[in-house]
């Protein structure tokens, strides 16, 4: 997984390389019992070291098939398999909240489970909040007031916003900012994060 | 990462025979803490079993004790309608604890069975007998400002982690733990342990086993309950020093009172001696300051921590002021 990061690859960008050293290890790894696996209706899922396993998901409305080895994280396969890239990579250890979806309409940090973990489940990531070019009211939201610097916290923040909406924490700015806590912004739009969740919230707009 | 077998089951007793069929297995629940140490290379499980569909998360009252399923996720627990009536404590240690996206996944028997850890744990490049047997403790002489004022050892002076196991041990909460022979029952307070010799071992689970639930019985502390955290921002850190304190009061008479600590040993720290001392006395700050230095008599500081000798008492002293004026 991380060894591909070491390679030079000077005619391609990073992102190309790794959709196409991806494609070569998919096709060296014939994953036969793993295939076996799916077919029976057996409770107890298989893998040996090195094999990849069969992953069912619906991931924004959409359904997908993969095959993939046990200790690739839920963040990972959402964006080097599926290129969804809007959810974001920070620390990569559950601390900073960058890689927030929807996992059956809960909020979670993508980086922390395996997407083996993730069978059969609904994931929502920031490419499914909009409605074709209609964007999500959250996301508006974060435009109108200014809920960002760099961005790259943002969709970390929308979708842990959403959520805290729909969970019913946002009746003060104290209680938004306490579950809220999960996400960091190291720009510190905090106030106008507060701010956006608030206006939503009061707006009463479906989330 | 280092890959490793992945299996999954949906009931508890085929997951104790997959436990049953290799050596360096973990159960996998919500992963918040585990994954992390592998992504870490502090921890290299040969196989993960996923025990995320076994039926194991119930909430429910039976006679008088409510019993809490493994699985159940901290935030199912905290948000419960019967915990925040009838153990609120419980409910605010848990809103205390990580943050909204990892309570959302983090189970019960998860929490319990997160390592007691620190810095020098974490770091593959530094020494930690409970990392690594006999290398010793970096802490000790070291980086130590979050690290144990009591029961201390001269291999560990880690601290367990844990809100919820705060306030599970101050409630006298009992663990179902399970193996193919059957269930037995343990308290709350013997299922950690402290670092002794074996830092290593951060509770008293054996290999064959698992936890199923945990059964907290009903008291009357509800009324006059409190977990107050402090910690270096105001949310989503771990403990400087947390107390969780419950009192019964007739009469602003201590009828009943559960003090423990978080924060500052290598287990759930419970004050039996503060909570002794109140029993029948007047819920008075004389008092409560009396039980707070009767708290701290075997405390010791290794340096950077040795403000918690101050931070400790007086959070206790703040937590049963707290607890008694929510009346």
């Amino acid at each position: 997984m991380q060894s591909s990061d070491n390679k030079k690859n000077s005619g391609d960008s990073r992102r190309d390389f790794l959709k196409k050293s991806s494609l070569i290890t998919a096709i060296a790894l014939t994953p036969s019992v793993a295939m076996k696996a799916a077919e029976s209706q057996a409770d107890e899922r298989f893998a040996e070291l090195f094999e990849k396993i069969p992953l069912n998901v619906t991931v924004n409305n959409k359904a997908y098939k993969a095959f993939i080895e046990p200790r690739v994280t839920l963040l990972d396969y959402l964006r080097e398999e599926l290129h969804l890239t809007g959810t974001k990579k920070g620390c990569d250890h559950g601390q900073c909240g960058a890689c927030t979806v929807h996992v059956d309409g809960e909020r979670i940090n993508s980086c922390l489970s395996l997407a083996v973990m993730n069978e059969g489940k609904k994931i929502t990531t920031i490419e499914g909040l909009a409605n074709g070019e209609e964007l999500h009211p959250m996301q508006q939201a974060f435009i109108k007031h200014d809920g960002f610097q760099c961005g790259y916290c943002t969709s970390g923040q929308i979708m842990s916003a959403v959520a805290c909406v729909r969970e019913g924490h946002t009746n003060s700015r104290a209680e938004i900012s306490e579950y809220m806590s999960g996400n960091i912004c190291r720009c510190g739009a905090y106030p106008n994060i507060v701010d956006a969740i608030v206006e939503v919230k009061e707006g009463g707009m479906k989330v | 990462m280092i890959n490793f077998q992945y299996l999954r089951t949906t009931s508890a007793k085929s997951a104790l025979v997959l436990l049953q069929k290799g050596k360096n297995s973990k159960f996998l629940a919500g992963g918040t803490n585990l994954i992390d140490l592998m992504k870490r290379g502090v921890t290299a499980p040969e196989r993960l079993i996923d025990i995320n569909h076994v039926p194991l998360k119930q909430i429910e009252l039976i006679g008088t004790k409510i019993h809490i399923g493994a699985m159940a996720t901290n935030s199912a627990v905290a948000d419960h309608a019967l915990i925040k009536e009838k153990l609120p404590l419980l409910s605010w240690a848990l809103q205390a604890g990580a943050s909204a996206q990892l309570r959302n996944v983090a189970t019960v028997g998860g929490n319990m069975m997160q390592r007691t850890r620190c810095g020098y744990f974490y770091d593959t490049e530094m020494p930690c007998n409970k990392r690594e047997a006999g290398s010793g403790c970096g802490a000790i002489d070291g980086f130590n400002r979050m690290h144990a004022i009591f029961g201390t050892s001269e291999k560990c002076i880690a601290v367990h982690p844990s809100d919820m196991c705060i306030a599970l041990v101050a409630l006298d909460a009992e663990v179902v733990l399970l193996n193919s022979k059957g269930e037995r029952k343990i308290l709350f307070k013997d299922f950690h342990r402290l670092a002794g010799d074996t830092p290593q071992l951060d509770n008293n689970l054996r290999p064959d086993e698992m936890i199923v639930r945990v059964e907290i019985p009903l008291n009357n502390l509800a009324k006059n309950s409190y977990y107050l955290k402090v910690r270096d921002r105001a949310s989503y850190a771990f403990a400087l020093v947390s107390v969780a304190a419950g009192l019964e009061l007739l009469n602003n008479k201590i009828v009943n009172v559960r003090l423990a600590m978080g924060g500052v040993a290598h287990k759930p720290w419970r004050l039996t001696t503060a909570e002794e001392f109140l029993k029948g006395k007047d819920a008075t700050t004389e008092n409560f300051e009396q039980a707070a230095k009767l708290s701290m008599t075997d405390a010791k500081g290794f340096g950077e921590n040795n403000f918690k000798l101050k931070l400790a008492p007086n959070t206790i002293i703040e937590a049963l002021n707290l607890a008694k004026s929510k009346a």
